[in-house]
């Protein structure tokens, strides 16, 4: 890690902590989410409903734009050439016969690529975007084995393509670091995650593990995985004047406009990004050399330019979830009370990104524990930079922590739900912070009941179906609720009641456009009709993510201070005519298309009147919600109670999973159509990560050696059974519609659930993800 | 890919009338010969496209199959004699690939699928024998799991991806080959090489020759018979190990078995040493075991593969005892 | 069983010589190695008829049917997830048989009928497998979505003219509708956004299938 941005973090990290400890002592009415969001308590409106998505006729029919879809007259196609060795320098790259070949314009290298800054690098400062920090295309460095190295302009695919298999690369190789294991045996660093270590301690826990009557200490493995959208990385880009214009897939559409904008040398407003559908995001949407490379090459051939990665393209250029090897540790009393709690290990990373998998994030707030030890190391390898991909720490990091449960419950003989349910904290132990809403118990309750947890037979290995070996396990899945700075929306009501709401935020199949309508019907009392939801568009208000699961509560926010705007405004133009006049906005609550007093519904006035009475076509608002303090002020989770039943092939060892419960914790559930589809996203997801997904890397050559769909595995229909999904519905009274996000907690505690059922079914532990087969002759 | 000619024809002469040199290739669905020219790795200036050849399935009087090159992989597991009398062809296909890509695929294209070792099909970053002899073997050392443990050479271990070849190796089918030189008939078991010094050449076929048919002889035997494959998911997946197996076992003996491995060699593997010691012997699983033993005894794995035998033993008893208890 | 010596090279070896190795050359592309052959330009007319409509094309003998359609008619309802027949996204019916347009070359289509997705309905006039995904949510992001409803319709069909599957227990009766044969067969279309156990639903929806 470089020294630099060392210090900066450190910096940040030491206000983060002097602050955190304000924000946390200060009284509950200072914080967002102080006074609950009126919304709780609309109980039969839209919220909440399962309305079928809005965009659905248009994803069905195949009219749905994505970002290669975009027709631009005079464009031009682009193929990417990559570096074949992990480190070290171009010494020549040949490009001729690639430009003599037929339908070829140009083809861009370091030798003639515009000159850039290079990338701001993700959480290195509110807008950055980068995957990385690395120069692309400025010198003849090659610092992965997949980098690019050329891009050729021809007139159609076929032409690019051709073209791009004609450039010969001669290199000079540095010395690498390819291997995880020499890596490790050189020295692990301490990480930093949003600029704190990850690293916590109470009291001394390898003392109480060692004193504990009963304990069990195991190391658990999870490979690199890759991201795998169906949609492929696409861009259409087009300079039009001094403006470039990107048409992305997206998942922060602002933050890459900014980024662009940084490498580019210009103003922020010259870079449009727009993103309207994206075919999958799940952390792997965001920005990547090929959107910037697009928009240097069309610069040089002075014409629109389409950029389609090909599937090893995304492979050699998108970067995934890095591998892990986690060390677990539990001590407990004869009860099962915990009296030491140590998760611990190594990840890999690059030199040239900041994003350590956090699999000790579950670790910090789910149980109670006398004592805890947990750190997270890295090293630096030469590879892709590693990135988020769905619950990044959380995936992994409970298919650790809730193994080592099971193992200890094993080990004590006690019911593994009843473990972890005597474990239960009253506050999150590591930051005492209370907790905002945690329901896990009844989630574990429910769930438990549904899916016939009373059925499982104790000891393991014990019930048969013919050649299969059944068995149930279960795991916690939890997640943190996250609402980032930068939400900003913009509402423009009209005479005709209708209301559209502006923000930059993204549909990649969440549902974001469905449930926001919802929401904002509601919000504003008005049907469902009346709502226009605008968003994937870099020129409209704020900085959103569509990622942390925090896309939702960010909006929510967002839109609460829109409206509040709304109404002030609207009560300033209804005048003294108004049954509304002399009210104060905060007595004032939406109805019925108009406003009326919060405490007395009967003095109302539609906006319609109140528009026309102050000759009004539209009224046009625009507000930021205040800093998220309530997540430094509240320990903020969402909570899952995972149950699986697998049956493992007793001649072959195949492990198939038949039965999935997950029983949820999140908040209010504002959509229970679409929401239901992102729980069972999730796990299907986490059945993947659980048996089949892993990254090829040959760390002989550092490259990556399933760049493809066939041989990289991800779960197909005949892989996924039954997935029953159920939920507390309880709101967080602090949260925006006492929501939580819903599109990361399903592939959290999935694996363990899996694994902790197949040491059901056959007695055998597995600590190595993937479960293959192999693993289980 | 680069750039090709392209042309139809619509009998074996044809066909073979324009076959002008070595970078001309025949063509039948495209599912793999398209893929890997995309990769560069296949490099024809000209494609005959060959599926207007014959798509015919017909009976021949001694109660054998005929069965045209250009039949695709759907059409044959669905036709009624198939389903009836070799239920292990019928199930091979089925196992393989997708609904899409069988729609798709032909007999003859599928017999000549070529290896998904993924340094092969890595043209621009690794280095592999049977793309250009003589660069070396980057799957030894490498990522072998889908490799072999027969018959592999140190300059090659692929595996042969094909389900149904597998099925037509047990069966005894034979191909009808049509050539430059003309006609000769190949025992699908010598159709396709072992890699030995010169992986880079896949069958015994010169380039001219096309295939025109499969014959599968009479077998009323086969109606006992079928094909179990493991795969790392449970469909759409290459296998890790496949077994098919013909077993006719008359008052607890065994008069007569026939089985075919996938997933092992870089052919399909015809398990002759295991028969030998079924034929003749008790139905027992002892004995299934003994010959399943026999046959891995040559097995030579990798780190990556070494499940592969006992998985490979496993599967074949598994099978054989399947295919007793429902005779 | 022995485990071969002579062939087995650790990569630890290989690492620690490799990293050795100051300087080594490697080609991109690999395509120096035989000369690029003909590199004139070869076109070939070809017509086939797409969602009712004739299309008289001259195109690259490379172009498939999948880019000819997206780039060359502009029907980008067909998705490209793979271009390697790996994921499903492209697929269409071609004379009432599924198939991955990615893989399929538009002149071998020469007199053929292609069915997209946007021939199966518009917004407003659904397909009723169109209607059934939106009420079941079979779908996420979208993006898989044309290819999984082109496969499901076909499905269907296949079921009825007795197509049999992998799971086919007897293969000599009447295939069934059930869900161990709708996910059989509709295992070619990947879903990242894992819409699977909706997309069954829609299926059975329209299918008739008793839960
Ligand atoms: C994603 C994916 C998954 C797959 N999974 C499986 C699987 O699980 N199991 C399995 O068995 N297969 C699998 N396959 C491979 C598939 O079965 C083959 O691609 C297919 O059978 C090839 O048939 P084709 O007609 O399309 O051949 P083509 O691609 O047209 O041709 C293949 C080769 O055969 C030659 N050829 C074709 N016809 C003739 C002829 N008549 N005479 C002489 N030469 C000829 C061609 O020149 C070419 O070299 C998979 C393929 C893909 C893409
Ligand atoms: S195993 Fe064979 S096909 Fe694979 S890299 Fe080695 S030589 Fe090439
Ligand atoms: S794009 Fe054709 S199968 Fe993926
Ligand atoms: S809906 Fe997104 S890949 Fe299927």
């Amino acid at each position: 890690m470089n020294i630099i941005e060392d210090a900066k973090q450190a910096v940040q990290g030491l206000v983060q902590g002097a602050m955190a400890k304000a924000v946390a002592l200060a009284p509950d009415s200072w914080m967002p989410g102080g006074e609950p969001d009126p919304l709780i308590r609309h109980q039969h409106g839209h919220v909440g409903k399962p309305l079928s998505r809005i965009d659905g006729p248009r994803k069905v029919t195949g009219s749905a734009t994505f970002s290669a879809e975009f027709p631009v007259d005079g464009m031009v196609y682009a193929a990417v050439v990559f570096a074949t060795i992990a480190k070290g320098r171009l010494v020549e790259i040949d490009t001729r016969s690639a430009e003599a070949s037929p339908g070829v314009i140009s083809v861009m290298t370091h030798r003639n690529a515009p000159k850039l800054n290079p990338p701001p690098v993700f959480m290195s400062s509110s807008k950055a975007a980068g995957g990385d920090n690395l120069p692309i295309m400025q010198d003849d460095r090659i610092h992965w084995n997949g980098q690019p190295i050329a891009v050729v302009l021809a007139e159609s695919q076929e032409f690019a393509d051709h073209a791009a298999s004609l450039i010969c690369a001669t290199y000079e190789a540095d010395v690498t670091l390819t291997n995880f294991a020499v890596a490790i045996a050189k020295g692990t660093e301490p990480s930093l995650f949003m600029g704190q270590p990850l690293h916590n301690e109470i009291g001394d826990a390898e003392k109480a593990l060692k004193e504990a009557p009963v304990a069990v200490d195991a190391t658990y493995r999870t490979p690199r995985h890759n991201h795998n959208a169906i949609e492929l990385h696409a861009v259409t880009v087009a300079w039009t004047g001094d403006t470039l214009r990107i048409h992305d897939a997206s998942q922060l559409v602002a933050h890459t406009a900014w980024s662009v904008a940084q490498m580019f040398g210009m103003d922020e407003k010259q870079v449009v990004v727009t993103s309207p559908f994206v075919g999958g995001g799940f952390g792997g949407k965001c920005l990547w050399q090929h959107q910037v490379l697009a928009a240097a090459a069309a610069k040089i051939v002075g014409r629109p330019v389409r950029l389609v990665l090909s599937r090893e393209g995304v492979y050699r250029v998108v970067g995934g979830r890095t591998l892990t090897e986690q060390r677990v540790a539990l001590g407990a009393d004869k009860h099962g009370k915990f009296k030491a709690l140590i998760h611990t290990g190594v990840i890999a990373k690059t030199p040239s990104n900041i994003l350590p998998e956090p699999f000790i994030m579950p670790a910090r707030s789910a149980y109670a524990s006398e004592t805890m030890l947990l750190d997270v190391q890295a090293v630096e390898l030469d590879m892709l930079a590693n990135t988020f991909m769905r619950a990044p720490g959380e995936a992994v990091g409970t298919f650790a922590l809730e193994s080592a449960i099971d193992e200890l419950a094993d080990a004590l003989g006690i019911d593994p739900i009843e473990l972890r349910l005597r474990n239960e904290p009253e506050k999150e132990p590591t930051s005492g912070l209370p907790f905002s809403s945690r329901h896990v118990v009844e989630a574990w309750k429910m769930g438990a009941e549904r899916f016939g947890w009373d059925q499982r037979s104790v000891k393991p290995g014990l019930v048969r179906d013919g050649e299969w070996l059944v068995g149930l396990g279960c795991a916690t899945a939890t997640y943190p609720y996250y609402r980032m700075p930068g939400g900003a929306a913009r509402i423009t009501l009209t005479r005709l009641g209708q209301a559209t709401v502006d923000i930059a935020a993204h549909e990649m199949g969440m549902g974001t456009a469905t449930v926001q309508t919802q929401v904002v019907a509601e919000r504003l009392g008005l049907s469902l009709e009346a709502i226009t939801f605008n968003y994937g568009d870099s020129t409209l208000p704020g900085v959103v993510l569509a990622g942390g699961s925090q896309q939702t509560a960010s909006i929510g926010a967002s839109v609460i201070a829109a409206h509040r705007a709304l109404v002030k405004e609207l009560i300033k133009i209804a005048g003294n005519d108004s049954p509304l006049a002399g009210l104060k906005p905060d007595e004032v609550a939406s109805r019925d298309a108009g406003l009326c007093k919060a405490d007395d519904p009967s003095r109302f006035e539609t906006y319609a009147s109140i528009l026309e009475r102050a000759h009004r076509d539209e009224i046009r608002v625009e507000a930021s919600p205040p800093d998220p303090l309530e997540t430094m002020h509240w320990s903020m989770h969402s909570h899952g109670a995972m149950f699986c039943e697998v049956r493992v092939n007793a001649v072959t060892g195949e492990p198939r999973v038949s039965r999935f419960l997950g029983s949820f914790d999140c908040g209010r559930i504002l959509n229970s159509k679409t929401a239901a589809s992102q729980f069972r996203g999730g796990i299907i997801m986490g059945l993947g990560l659980a048996l089949m997904e892993e990254t090829q890397f040959d760390e002989r050559y550092g490259r990556i050696m399933n760049p493809s769909l066939s041989e990289y595995h991800v779960p197909v229909h005949m892989d996924v059974p039954d997935i029953d999904v159920i939920w507390t519905d309880i709101p967080d009274p602090h949260t925006p519609m006492g929501a939580h996000g819903v599109g990361e907690i399903g592939i959290t505690g999935t694996a363990a659930a899996v694994a902790n059922a197949i040491y059901n079914a056959t007695g055998k532990r597995m600590r190595d993800l993937p479960i293959t087969l192999d693993k289980l002759l | 890919m680069i750039p090709f000619s392209y042309s139809r024809a619509t009998d074996a002469n044809g066909a073979i009338e324009q076959v002008a040199g070595n970078h001309t290739k025949y063509l039948g669905g495209g599912t793999n010969l398209v893929d890997l020219m995309r990769e560069n790795i296949e490099r024809p200036t000209a494609l005959v496209d060959v599926t207007g050849l014959s798509n015919e399935i017909t009976e021949t009087p001694d109660g054998g199959l005929i069965i045209g090159a250009a039949v695709r992989n759907t059409a044959l597991a669905s036709h009624p004699i198939v389903r009836a009398r070799y239920p292990v062809l019928c199930r091979a296909i089925l196992a393989g690939a997708s609904a899409q890509i069988r729609n798709m695929a032909t007999v003859g294209g599928n017999i000549l699928q070529r290896t998904r070792c993924s340094y092969f099909y890595d043209a621009a970053g690794s280095n592999c024998n049977k793309r250009t002899l003589g660069e070396g073997c980057d799957a030894i050392g490498g990522f072998a799991r889908y490799h072999a443990i027969l018959g592999a050479s140190p300059s090659c271990i692929a595996t042969h991806p094909s389900d149904m070849c597998v099925a037509l190796a047990a069966l005894d089918a034979v191909v009808l080959v049509d050539g430059i030189h003309g006609e000769r008939r190949l025992a699908l078991n010598d159709l396709h090489r072992l890699p030995g010094d010169r992986p880079d050449v896949d069958t015994v076929l010169e380039p001219d020759e096309l295939i025109t048919a499969v014959e599968l002889p009479q077998f009323s035997l086969a109606s006992r018979s079928t094909y179990r494959k493991v795969r790392d998911r449970s469909s759409y997946a290459f296998a890790l190990v496949s077994v098919a197996a013909i077993l006719n076992v008359k008052d607890g003996l065994i008069a007569d078995a026939r089985i075919g491995l996938g997933g092992v060699a870089h052919k399909p593997w015809r398990a002759r040493k295991a028969e030998a010691i079924l034929r003749g012997g008790p139905a027992t699983i002892a004995q299934f075991e003994a010959a399943a033993g026999a046959e891995l005894a040559d097995a030579q794995p990798l780190q990556d593969n070494v499940f592969k035998v006992e998985l490979a033993r496993r599967t074949i008893v598994a099978v054989l005892e399947d295919l007793r208890d429902t005779q | 069983m022995q485990t071969s010596t002579h062939l087995e090279i650790s990569r630890r070896d290989l690492l620690i010589s490799s990293a050795a190795t100051v300087a080594v050359t490697g080609v991109a592309g690999g395509a120096i190695a035989q000369s690029a052959g003909n590199d004139m330009v070869q076109t070939s007319k070809v017509s086939f008829i797409v969602n009712g409509d004739i299309h008289n094309m001259k195109l690259d003998n490379r172009t498939t049917l999948l880019d000819a359609l997206r780039e060359h008619l502009h029907l980008t309802g067909t998705k490209k997830g793979c271009d390697h027949g790996q994921c499903g996204a492209c697929t269409v019916i071609v004379d009432g048989r599924r198939l991955n347009a990615c893989l399929t070359l538009a002149i071998m289509q020469e007199g053929r009928r292609v069915t997209t997705i946007e021939g199966l309905g518009k917004p407003g006039d659904l397909h009723p497998m169109q209607a059934a995904f939106i009420k079941h949510d079979g779908f996420q992001c979208g993006y898989c979505t044309p290819g999984q409803i082109c496969s499901s319709v076909a499905v269907l069909e296949e079921i009825g003219a007795n197509i049999p599957s992998h799971v086919t227990a007897d293969l000599t009766s009447p295939v069934a509708l059930t869900a161990a044969e709708v996910r059989e067969r509709m295992s070619g279309n990947i879903c990242r956004c894992g819409a699977y156990s909706n997309i069954i639903d829609a299926i059975s929806d329209v299918g008739g299938m008793k839960a």
